[in-house]
């Protein structure tokens, strides 16, 4: 039986909170939950989590918004962050940054038109023994040069090839 | 994964006999395990210095039916990286501290508050957690202590870095935004769901386990009298050898600086983004929580490197990780950053030079939590050991 996103996305929400405590606290692992399975936390899902958790919905969008990993919006399938922070500047940030654009063809806080990257940035990843650092999803590269970055991303590339049919629904 | 292993000398963790602190501790009863822990004169490894018996006695004194043991594995602080190494090659450690803790001030429920940056560490330690419940070493009856129950819940982070501190780590537990909360009532009371809870850091919990294998004097006869004991350092930056190195409390930072490999230096940030900046003057000055105290991070700053530099990069992190809760954190880190762009251009004058310390003393003595008491500190410190550096700067300067 063919069942309508919105319908499934409410039975995962029911689950999730069930299997996290169902009280409150469950609210963040079951906004990870949503984004893993969903690609991002739209307004429906937002306002299912509030009428489960008998919170307002403004707080859940609270919630979403303060966390820098939680988004609201479609971004890349996958998500290239390059860690800004002192270590990794000293190592040679800059020019990997420059690079990354290059490659991409986006400036940080862009995704990509085919939708594969976005691009952004992130503090401190605990790699500064090992600078410039960068996370794909939840990949990490460490000591990057500007001259690894097309390899890096190629090996993404061939990845989405493959799995083009799981593509994240829309919601 | 691309990643290289860390340097590291010998560390303590390396040679532990696993579960021989649990045993000890299982064996004594609870009032014995923190007399124990309180003769070691442990003190939090996360940076404040708290000493670890104090703690766990307020919880265990405090009445309760229910009771957390928390990890802090939010480690987010620039230049720190000690906890992830500890957390991929020494869990079972840690999660032994957290069973010994759950023991000692009677808890049922442990929860590791692991970084979303670090997700790769959540299936291995998962792995560890169900491993050690095969074990009998979590669960019901530990290691056939009838009546001792303890599990452990693995929470993951979302890319805040307030959420290291303490009380905004419970409000994200509790799911509410990570803004951080007057204290007190302090979490050993008021904690997680209102209930008495103890937040220790990863290392913390690694040497509680060690101590109650070993013994508190072991430790204590390590290190200076008001910091006993040894301690992770991550070392960053411009050195031969950066990594993990493990040093009793009361090396200077010479000593340091030797053992890495580090030579002509200007420079060291101690402490990472929250800590303080030291010149090369004060080099002899000790690593201890009566001289300089630190959570571990040391990025190395060689003579070529710009201070004011370092001053912006620690600015535009602070504004970006703000919660926002409180104003002098809030708009604080925004004027400081503007000022410390206009020492950048060479357009800032004396007076308003000083008037941007005086800002940053304000934001020491008036923000809500220790991310914005301490937000103020690298760029003061910078501006206090390098004005020469830092004023009257002409294009040419900005362009080298």
């Amino acid at each position: 039986m063919l069942v309508p996103v919105q319908e499934r996305l409410r039975q995962d929400i029911e689950g999730w909170i069930a299997a996290n405590g169902g009280d409150r606290g469950s609210l963040i692992p079951v906004l990870q939950e949503v984004q893993k399975k969903y690609s991002r936390i739209s307004d429906y899902a937002m306002q299912v989590i509030a009428d489960q958790l008998d919170i307002h919905p403004v707080e859940v969008h609270g919630v979403v918004s303060f966390y820098s990993f939680l988004k609201e919006e479609h971004k890349g399938r996958f998500e290239v962050r390059l860690c800004r922070t002192i270590s990794c500047d000293m190592a040679g940030r800059d020019r990997v940054a420059r690079q990354l654009e290059n490659e991409l063809g986006i400036s940080f806080g862009e995704t990509t038109h085919d939708g594969r990257f976005s691009l952004e940035w992130a503090n401190c990843l605990g790699m500064c023994d090992q600078g410039p650092a960068l996370l794909v999803n939840e990949q990490v590269f460490t000591s990057v040069t500007p001259e690894k970055i097309h390899d890096i991303l190629a090996q993404f590339k061939k990845m989405m090839d493959i799995n083009v049919f799981q593509q994240a629904e829309e919601h | 994964m691309s990643t290289m292993k860390t340097i590291t000398n010998t560390l303590t963790f390396s040679s532990v006999e696993p579960d021989a602190g649990l045993k000890a501790a299982l064996s004594k009863s609870r009032a014995d395990v923190i007399a124990e822990l309180n003769a070691s004169n442990l003190k939090g490894r996360g940076g404040a210095g708290f000493p670890t018996s104090v703690k766990w006695n307020l919880a265990a004194a405090a009445k309760s039916d229910k009771k957390y043991v928390v990890c802090n594995a939010d480690e987010g602080e620039p230049g720190t990286f000690k906890d992830r190494l500890i957390l991929s090659d020494y869990a079972n450690l840690v999660i032994e501290g957290m069973t010994i803790a759950g023991y000692a001030i009677g808890a049922k429920t442990g929860i590791i508050y692991l970084r979303g940056e670090y997700s790769y560490l959540r299936g291995p330690l998962t792995a560890i957690i169900a491993k050690r419940r095969a074990a009998n070493l979590l669960g019901a009856d530990i290691m056939g202590k009838s009546g001792f129950a303890f599990d452990i819940i693995l929470r993951m982070g979302a890319g805040a870095y307030v959420c290291g501190e303490e009380t905004a780590l419970i409000e994200s537990l509790e799911g509410h935004r990570g803004e951080s909360r007057n204290r007190p009532p302090f979490p050993v009371d008021t904690g997680l769901m209102g209930n008495p809870t103890i937040v220790n850091n990863v290392e913390t919990l690694a040497w509680a386990a060690c101590i109650l294998g070993k013994g508190g004097d072991w430790f204590k006869s390590m290190g200076t009298e008001k910091s006993a004991g040894r301690k992770l350092f991550s070392v960053s930056g411009d050195c031969a050898r950066p990594g993990v190195y493990e040093f009793p409390l009361g090396i200077t930072i010479q000593e340091l600086l030797d053992a890495i490999g580090a030579e002509d230096v200007k420079a060291v940030q101690v402490g990472g983004a929250s800590g303080h900046c030291v010149p090369a003057g004060q080099f002899q000055r000790a690593l201890s929580f009566e001289d300089i105290p630190t959570g571990g991070s040391m990025i190395v700053f060689g003579q070529h490197r710009d201070m004011l530099d370092v001053a912006i990069n620690f600015l535009d992190f602070f504004v970006e990780e703000s919660c926002g809760q409180c104003t002098p954190c809030r708009e604080g880190n925004e004027k400081l950053l503007e000022g410390a762009l206009l020492l950048e251009e060479g357009r800032c004058s004396m007076a308003y030079l000083k008037d941007l310390c005086a800002l940053g003393e304000s934001m020491q003595l008036a923000s809500k939590c220790g991310l914005g008491q301490s937000s103020a500190n690298a760029f003061l410190s910078i501006v206090k050991y390098f004005k020469d550096e830092i004023l009257g700067r002409t294009a040419v300067a900005q362009a080298g």
